[in-house]
């Protein structure tokens, strides 16, 4: 595992959007081979689509042989709702760059069959040839996308209700009414980022330091399901200084003498390929 | 004739939802499209981008007040077709997109003549929509005539049968101006109120309570706030007084002459601070809107317009706005100092809300019709659209 550690919120945006440009652009993606993306939403990864949409109006990267896999959506809540994560990838990312609308997918939380639309989102990311590049943030109880405290660390696309916490921690994007709240989501499974070739993982702020501890520094836990990534071949967790808060100063020091290899990983004409060893 | 192909309007600012932001604007069919439905459902790409050089687009302006232009006179019995299609070709070039044609106090014979003509249609490279004429007068008070014809001025003691003998029909009406302190108003406003047909107030003499009583019975609106009424006084703030009255059952309209000539800057700014919601910008234009400088016969009035102000020949005295839609919103920004988008919306959204119409009209909003114009920052009208077709371009 990578632990990239920035000084800032911003720093992680924009290291999140080099990689994933860089990404793309190493992988030449044509029409008969596409590079496939996992995508998150949130205020973490918000930053990270700014700049990406930056880059591709600077004609930097072009999204148009790229298929995009969304982590997780809410049921129930009209598409057209602005907390729903249709909204807010179509508001925030798709609408600006040159997507194909054919190729961008997010689960469907209002879909008549809940269990047949996750199978089937399986079903499609297999098809599309799995998941080069999925790209997460984390609670600050270290779920990632829904798959909340005590998830299974192999489970796939399914129907999760969500616990009492997350519905309060939610509930102040319903006008602070907990009653508004969708009680279930669709979401990817561990198992399903999992697969993934390569994952990377954003993590900022102070609140989230508990998490980056657990997931990092204690052992894997489903109690704590980002931990799980700790197995995976090619993790890279990017996160700002306030969310080192509650890591070893041993942890933090070993990770940021690399920090000037981290750099040439977001370095054009520096060959990916080189950073791509299993670590 | 709208088109089924999708059209995405990019490099543009739009105005919704009272803000001016940063968005592209999608068109189908003659309507505004959402964009995210199209992307998740229909998962196409649009057929053809357009390109605004960064322009703001608006809704379209909706005039509820005109009395012609161009030479033409929409109360003048004679020319009625010509007149609209003439007129309302050329106010596609001051960003109106629907409006309704004004007839003063007129003869019986004349309204039984020309109300029939006046049949509402949908607008295109024609001219603006027409919503329906405004019939303003001849149920008018004789105090507050202003420039109309004192012979012709009415009462309506038999009620909505009156009314109904004197224009012929009211198919074709969509607004009528009258006066509220007549006995039977009661029932007329209610009769027409029911009819789906805007009351508006003005030409009166009447007193806050007989105005209040209006609102009550069914008005809405108030034709060109200061003039022709009671001026405000302490006591008894007459029709003005309404704009702050606590006993209507819901706040009114009114409409607003910012030509920079027949309201003072001072009363566009009172009537903006006190009743915001309820302002709505008409010209009140006359037959020598969009004339050169030159001397003119329109009807039976020899005018002479100089330097884009319309006074009776061999005289100083005005005979009425030439403003466009465009120059009134102008000046009423300079005068008042309020945002570019309430500008915009006093002149669209406020008038679409007077006639019911806000769902459809005078709004960008998803669903809404496709009528709407490109400004630049100088608030110059680059083109106007109805349906979502181009039918004025500079």
């Amino acid at each position: 595992m990578r632990l990239v550690i920035l000084d800032s919120p911003k720093e992680v945006s924009e290291w999140a959007a080099k990689y994933v440009m860089k990404s793309i652009n190493h992988f030449k993606p044509t029409k008969d081979r596409y590079f496939v993306l996992g995508l998150p939403t949130g205020s973490t990864p918000y930053g990270m689509y700014q700049k990406l949409i930056e880059f591709y109006k600077a004609g930097k990267v072009s999204f148009k042989y790229v298929k995009t896999f969304n982590m997780d959506e809410y049921v129930g809540l009209p598409r057209e709702h602005p907390e729903s994560y249709h909204y807010y990838m179509f508001n925030n990312f798709f609408k600006h760059i040159d997507i194909d609308p054919e190729n961008a997918h997010v689960l469907d939380g209002n879909a008549p069959d809940l269990v047949e639309e996750c199978n089937e989102y399986e079903k499609k990311i297999s098809e599309a040839g799995g998941v080069h590049l999925f790209i997460g943030g984390i609670g600050p109880d270290g779920h990632i996308a829904f798959n909340e405290p005590g998830s299974s660390l192999v489970s796939r696309t399914r129907v999760k209700t969500l616990a009492q916490d997350t519905l309060e921690a939610n509930a102040r994007f319903f006008g602070n009414d907990i009653s508004k709240v969708p009680k279930q989501a669709l979401t990817v499974g561990v198992g399903t980022v999992m697969d993934a070739k390569e994952v990377m993982i954003l993590i900022t702020g102070a609140h989230k330091a508990f998490a980056l501890y657990k997931a990092i520094e204690e052992g894997i836990n489903h109690m704590w399901t980002v931990s799980a990534f700790q197995q995976h071949p090619q993790t890279v967790m990017v996160c700002d200084e306030d969310a080192t808060l509650e890591l070893k100063v041993k942890t933090v020091k070993y990770f940021k003498a690399l920090s000037d290899t981290h750099q040439k990983m977001i370095e054009e004409g520096e060959p990916l390929h080189l950073y791509k060893t299993v670590h | 004739m709208s088109s089924d192909k999708l059209v995405q309007f990019k490099d543009c600012r739009i105005l919704r939802n009272h803000k001016i932001i940063k968005e592209d604007l999608w068109v189908r069919d003659g309507k505004i499209i959402n964009p995210e439905k199209i992307f998740f459902d229909e998962k196409i790409k649009a057929d053809s981008v357009i390109y605004c050089g960064n322009n703001i687009i608006a809704p379209g302006f909706i005039e509820l007040q005109i009395n012609g232009g161009y030479g033409y006179d929409f109360s003048f019995e004679e020319k009625t077709e010509e007149a609209i299609s003439i007129v309302g070709k050329n106010l596609l070039s001051h960003g109106v997109t629907s409006y309704c044609p004004t007839i003063v106090t007129s003869p019986v014979d004349v309204y039984h003549k020309i109300l029939p003509k006046f049949r509402k249609k949908q607008g295109g490279s024609h001219g603006a929509t027409m919503l329906g004429v405004h019939v303003e007068g001849p149920f008018i008070n004789v105090e507050k005539k202003g420039a109309h014809p004192a012979n012709f001025i009415k009462s309506y003691e038999q009620g909505l049968a009156t009314l109904e003998q004197v224009y012929g029909s009211l198919e074709n009406v969509k607004i009528i101006t009258l006066a509220p302190e007549f006995p039977n108003s009661g029932a007329v406003i209610k009769e027409l109120a029911k009819k789906d047909i805007i009351v508006s107030l003005g030409h009166s003499t009447s007193n806050l309570s007989q105005g209040e009583e209006a609102v009550k019975s069914g008005a809405t609106f108030i034709t060109h706030l200061f003039n022709a009424m009671l001026p405000f006084h302490h006591r008894d703030p007459g029709l003005v007084g309404l704009l702050a009255s606590e006993n209507i059952p819901r706040s009114v309209y009114f409409g607003i002459i910012s030509d920079g000539v027949h309201t003072h800057p001072a009363a566009l700014r009172i009537a903006y601070r006190v009743h915001p919601k309820g302002l709505v910008l008409v010209t009140d234009a006359i037959s020598a809107l969009g004339l050169q400088d030159g001397e003119y016969k329109i009807g039976q009035l020899n005018v002479e317009v100089r330097e884009n102000k319309a006074y009776i020949k061999g005289t100083d005295t005005f005979c009425g706005s030439i403003a466009s839609m465009i120059e009134c919103v102008k000046i009423f920004m300079e005068a008042t100092g309020c945002s570019h988008e309430y500008a915009l919306e006093a002149a669209s959204l406020h008038p679409a809300e007077v006639l019911g119409m806000q769902n459809q009209k005078g709004t960008l909003e998803f669903g809404a019709d496709a009528d709407f114009i490109m400004l630049n920052d100088n608030f110059d009208i680059q083109s106007t659209w109805i349906a979502g077709e181009c039918v004025f371009s500079k």
